[in-house]
Order: structure tokens, then sequence, then C-alpha cells
């Protein structure tokens, strides 16, 4: 075969640009992942794993319901306890939308080794769906009529106090003192006299108590913990939280149901130690809009804000409190605040410094709440060095006056506009320099908790985390002291949006600093 | 002599039309290959349409580490064939059927949400194009014009008339 020159040229023309477009691609990625590493080096963050928690051996744990209503169900659901309701609705949903995946999720949950044997509701209706929904051949669900029967019938390990706020303390204390088991919902207790009390009662029992703030299992919130103690933000001076919702479930005008009558509600016991007051179902059903017998804003939603950035900075309780608000936006008869504002100050806190020493200390924590517009507003960390949106997800932002990154900026190895990390515990490997797919990715919502690929719920990993304990000891993540922060705080900003002053907290002593003629917990459970 | 003119620059083109392919194909490739951290996972994680189950299915273990090497692998065969000019028909098949599964992956049809993309498409976009641009090069062959098969035709001056 005889080639010409045109034929050779034909022939392999093809290979200098093979070889050209090869090169460039490879020292373009080369180069890529040269930064990505520079900048994963110095920022050394190590997205963290789930924290491994010991199986529940031997028998199972036998838990009693105390309070069957919206919270009270999802707990239950987070154990592996669905109603039948539920089941037949989210079967329907399902075959409505091959995309819901509430009833598969629930499905593949992980079984825990628990029972389920008692329940206690003032409400019949709902007493009698645990009884009939969760009851099997081997353990008939038994009602008890007070938490007090529960705790001392020898039926009972470990209760799940899911009540109006007010019954919190004394159930949990009773509980505690008994040597049963507790997880109680947020707000941990309804007044600052009280939070003592569980402190105490906790302290000296040998059962375990959890605050029911699930999202300490949070992935992204273990992985924000590294981020900060690595001083990759600088020095935070302010952290904005903020609640957004706009309808009426957001606004707690939940359904009142009309099988509620005074013969299947127990108003008295509902009461409790609230002033007594003729039947009312407005306020069995949608007890959280008042003080007496729930805290509004700042103890419902204030404290899963509060307490998810003391899970990440543990800045403890502010020294000073000041918050401000009204009823802006609901105006039916509730007595609670609907709009709030609060400023939490930290004059000592740090999270570390970049700048010459002394410089830089101290952090403002505002939380801001409406509840007539749903905008989302992200819970952003300021820092002198990097922003942090902390979500489901995290995203890193380097500032373009860092005086840690000033290097890197001026090189344009880092840009400001640019994310320096981007945390996706759904995705398989963490993105340090975040692309607008990453973004959309994480936008999605695909960053759900997951473990091993799966989605889990946080609640779940919660119960499972203090269950655990219960049989194998151990710490939980939101035991005494992290509920003890979170009550005080909380109270503290109810206590200054009702006197309208500013509230301090004397550390040393251990006590909101008192102030002449005022009995703080009458302020706290008063309607003004 | 106008017919045989007008093929003369349909060949090319077919010609540059397989070059500018090869070219795209070969980069994309490349830029995986080199990227140790690079993977499909959220491509497929975030996929819509009538296929969604398959390519969830894919994304998880074990078959999404499969997955990411065939992508790079299949990108740059296609890459290489099409630059060199040789084996281009079984390149043109393999850009086709990973064009369909970008396809099908990310469907631009009206009902879905269209997240993500640079332009605005309506059941048409710019991977059912090059899809069928590949078909063009499948049914064209011009390895043996400009390409390795140039070197290894025995019957050279036969097919130039006759192709020509």
């Amino acid at each position: 075969m005889k080639w010409t020159r045109r034929d050779v040229i034909k022939g392999l023309g093809g290979i200098p640009i093979l070889g050209a477009v090869w090169w460039a691609g490879a020292s373009n990625a080369v180069s890529k992942n040269r930064e990505r590493t520079a900048i994963l080096e110095q920022l050394n963050i190590q997205p963290s794993l789930p924290s491994a928690v010991k199986e529940i051996s031997g028998e199972p744990v036998r838990v009693g319901i105390i309070g069957f209503g919206i919270r009270g169900e999802q707990l239950c659901r987070a154990m592996g306890f669905a109603t039948k309701e539920w089941l037949d609705e989210m079967e329907q949903a399902a075959k409505e939308d091959p995309n819901h995946s509430r009833l598969k999720d629930f499905k593949n949950q992980d079984k825990l080794n628990i029972k389920l044997t008692a329940v206690c509701d003032v409400y019949d209706v709902r007493a009698e769906r645990v009884i009939n929904s969760f009851s099997t051949e081997d353990t008939k669900v038994i009602r008890f009529k007070t938490h007090e029967d529960m705790i001392r019938s020898g039926k009972v390990d470990a209760v799940i106090i899911a009540t109006p706020d007010h019954w919190h303390a004394p159930m949990a204390i009773d509980a505690l003192e008994n040597g049963i088991h507790a997880y109680v919902e947020k707000p941990m207790t309804h007044t600052v006299e009280e939070t003592y009390r569980l402190k105490e009662a906790a302290e000296k029992s040998k059962a375990v108590l959890m605050v029911g703030h699930q999202h300490r299992q949070t992935l992204s919130f273990q992985t924000a913990q590294d981020i900060v103690s690595k001083g990759v933000l600088g020095h935070v001076s302010l952290v904005q939280t903020n609640t957004n919702r706009n309808d009426d479930n957001g606004a707690w005008n939940y359904h009142i149901e009309d099988e509620a009558t005074p013969e299947t509600i127990d108003w008295d016991l509902f009461l409790g130690s609230a002033p007594k007051i003729p039947f009312n179902k407005n306020h069995f059903f949608r007890w959280r809009k008042w003080w007496t017998y729930g805290s509004g804003l700042s103890g419902d939603l204030l404290t899963h804000d509060y307490d998810r950035l003391n899970c990440v900075l543990q800045m403890g309780i502010p020294n000073s409190v000041s918050a401000s608000g009204g009823i802006y936006t609901h105006n039916d008869g509730r007595n609670v605040p609907d709009v709030l504002q609060v400023n939490m100050e930290f004059p000592d806190f740090s999270t570390g410094s970049s700048q010459e020493k002394g410089k830089e200390k101290g952090m403002t924590f505002v939380y801001s709440a409406t509840l007539g517009n749903g905008f989302s507003r992200p819970t952003i960390l300021m820092g002198h060095d990097a922003t942090m949106e902390l979500g489901n997800r995290l995203t890193v932002w380097p500032d373009s006056r860092s005086t840690k990154y000033a290097e890197m900026i001026e090189s344009g190895k880092m840009k400001p506009s640019v994310p320096v990390y981007s945390y996706n515990p759904g995705a398989s490997v963490p993105d340090a320099v975040s692309s607008a797919t990453s973004q959309y990715f994480a936008d999605k919502g695909l960053m759900w908790t997951y473990i091993n690929g799966a989605r889990v719920d946080s609640t779940f990993l919660h119960l499972r985390e203090w269950l655990s304990a219960t049989r194998n000891g151990g710490k939980v993540s939101c035991g005494i002291n992290e509920g003890f922060d979170e009550a005080i705080s909380a109270h503290m900003a109810g206590l200054s949006v009702k006197l309208g002053r500013r509230i301090d907290w004397d550390a040393a002593a251990q006590r909101i600093v008192s102030i002449e003629g005022v009995d703080f917990d009458e302020v706290l459970l008063s309607s003004l | 002599m106008t017919e045989t003119k007008s093929k003369w620059q349909l060949k090319h083109t077919i010609v540059l039309l397989r070059v500018l392919i090869g070219w795209h194909f070969l980069y994309e490739g490349v830029i995986k290959l080199y990227n140790p951290d690079w993977t499909s996972f959220g491509y497929l994680a975030t996929a819509q349409g009538p296929l969604e189950p398959l390519f969830l299915a894919i994304a998880k273990e074990p078959f999404i580490g499969w997955a990411d090497t065939l992508n790079w692998l299949a990108l740059m065969f296609v890459g290489i064939t099409f630059l060199l000019g040789i084996f281009e028909k079984k390149g043109a098949l393999v850009g086709i059927l990973l064009l369909a599964l970008y396809y099908l992956a990310h469907p631009p049809f009206p009902w879905l949400q269209q997240v993500n993309v640079e332009g605005s498409y309506w059941f048409i976009n710019k991977n059912l194009i090059e899809l069928v641009a590949c078909m063009v090069i499948y049914q064209f062959p011009t390895g043996q014009y400009f390409g390795i098969s140039n070197l290894f035709n025995k019957n050279k001056e036969q097919t130039k008339t006759e192709t020509l």
C-alpha cells in the first residue's frame, strides 16, 4: 500500500486535535482539583458520620405515651407505631402520587426493640385511637387516667410527654423521681421555678431525661460544629435565625374536632394548674395561643432555633435578652405574640479570631419571627472570615474582607461570591467548591439526614438515642443541661416581651437577675 | 457537476460535525476521568420523567460506581472514534445511546419542572439534537475521507469516485 503525504495528513489529522482536547481537559481538571484541595486543606473540615448507637438489647423497653395530639402521634410514628387512619391516608396519597414516599420511609425505618404498653390522654377519642391502633395480641395498650397512675403502674419503663407546656415539668419530675425515663417535648418547662426543680430531679435520678430537640441528630449540625470549632468562620459576631409561617396551622389554629365535648374530655385534668375556666374547645385544641398553657413563639419555635445554635456553638445562656413583638397577624383572641423579635447578647462569647488578640469578642443572636409571611429566610452565622448558611445542608462563603483568606482571595483562588464549602449529607461526596448544580441539588431538598443512602427521620434518631441510653447508659444529645439552657433562654425572652424591658442573667449565681416587685413566674403565666 | 460539488461540501460539513461532536464528547470524558470526586449521583438522583425509577435505582450502590465509570468510558470512546475517524459507526451508536439516556433522565417536557438548564426548551433540547447529529454520523461515515480509516482503505480510488 502506498501512502501519499495527503493520505497521511487526512488519515492522522485527528490525532493532534485529540491530543489538544485531551491536554486541555486534563490540565483544566487537574488545576481545578488542585484549587479544591488547597481550599479543603485550608478549611480542614471533616464531614461527620452518624454516631453509632448501641442496640436496645434484652427485653423490649415498655413505653407509655402521655398526650396523643399532633406531636404525640408523630412521636409514636417515629417509634414505629402509626395509626390505621394515617396508614390508609398515606397509602391513598402514594397511589395518587408515586413520589409520595412517607409510607415507604415509615416502612423502611429500623424497628426498635420496644413495646407501646400504655396511654394517658384526657380526650377519649385520642386514647381510644392509641388502644385500637397499637394493641397487639401480646400487648394490649392500657389507658391510665393520670400520669401518676401510669408512672406507678409498673407497666412502663419510659414515658413520652407530648402535652401542653404547663404539664411538661410536673410529669417529667414525677417520672424521674420514680425512676421512669422521660422524653419531654420542648419547651422543657413552662415557668422559671419548675426549670430548677426539673434540673434537680434529673440530676438525682438514675432515669434518663431527653428533651425533644430532634434536630441535634441532623448530620449537617454536627458538621457545622466542626466548621465553627476549626475557626473556618473566624469570629462570629451575629447569628440570625427566623420563623416564617403564613398559614392557619402554622399559627396554631389547629382543627377542632366535633367529637370533643365535656363528656369526652376530662377538662379539669387538662387545666391542671391553670386557672379554672369553663370547658372551652378552642383552648383545648389551640392551647399554644395562650400563655396559661403554652408560650407562643418563644416557647414553641424560638426554642428550636436557640437549641440548634446552642448545639453548634455551645454558647449557653445569654447575658441579657431584649424582646419585642405583638399580635399583628392573627388577632383572634390569642394572647401570645404572633410577631416576635428577640435579641440575645453574649458579650463574652467568641468562636475564635483571625485578627489581633482582644479586637474581637462577643456575639448577638437574633431571632426574628412572623406568622404572617412565609418567605424562607435562612439561618446565617456571620463571621469575620466567612458566612455560613445553616440548614439541612450547609454552605460557607468566604468574606471579601476576611483576614484569614486574604491571600487566597487576592490570588483569585477564593471568590466571595462562590461558596468554599457545601455540605450535603444526601450526596456521596462533599462538594468543596459548589457549582450551580450542587446548589440546585441542595435546594431541592435532597438533603434530608441520610444514613447509608436512606432518608431518615431525625425524630426517630433522637428517640432511638434516648431509648438506647435507657438500656445502655451513656450521654444523650439533649439532656438536662441543654434543656436548662433552652428553657431559661426562652423564659427570658418571654419575660422581656411581656415586661417590655431587658432581662439579665447572673451566670455566677445561675439565676435570672431579679427585678424588684416582679414575680417572674406570675408574669410568664399572666395573660398580658 | 453541481451534484458532485454539493456532495463534496456535504462531506466536508459532516467531517466538521464529526470532529466537533468528538471534541465535545472527549472533553466531557477527560474532565470526569481526571476528577476523582466526580459522580453522576446528583444528576441521576434528581432524574424526572417516565424512567425516573430506573435512574434512581442506578444512583444507589453498587450501580453508581459502574454508572460513573461507564459514563466517562463511553464519552471518551465516542470522542476518540469521532476524532480519529475509526470505528465511528460504533462510536455513533454509543453516542446515541448515551444521549438518549441523558435526554430521558431530564426530559424537557412542559409538565416537568425544568431545573438547572441554561435555555428554554419544549420537548426538544440540545441533547436530542446532538443525538440526531450522531445518527447522521452513523449513516455517513467519513473516516475514510478524514481519519485513520483512510490509511487502511484498500479501494481508495474507487471509494473516492463513488462517494464523491
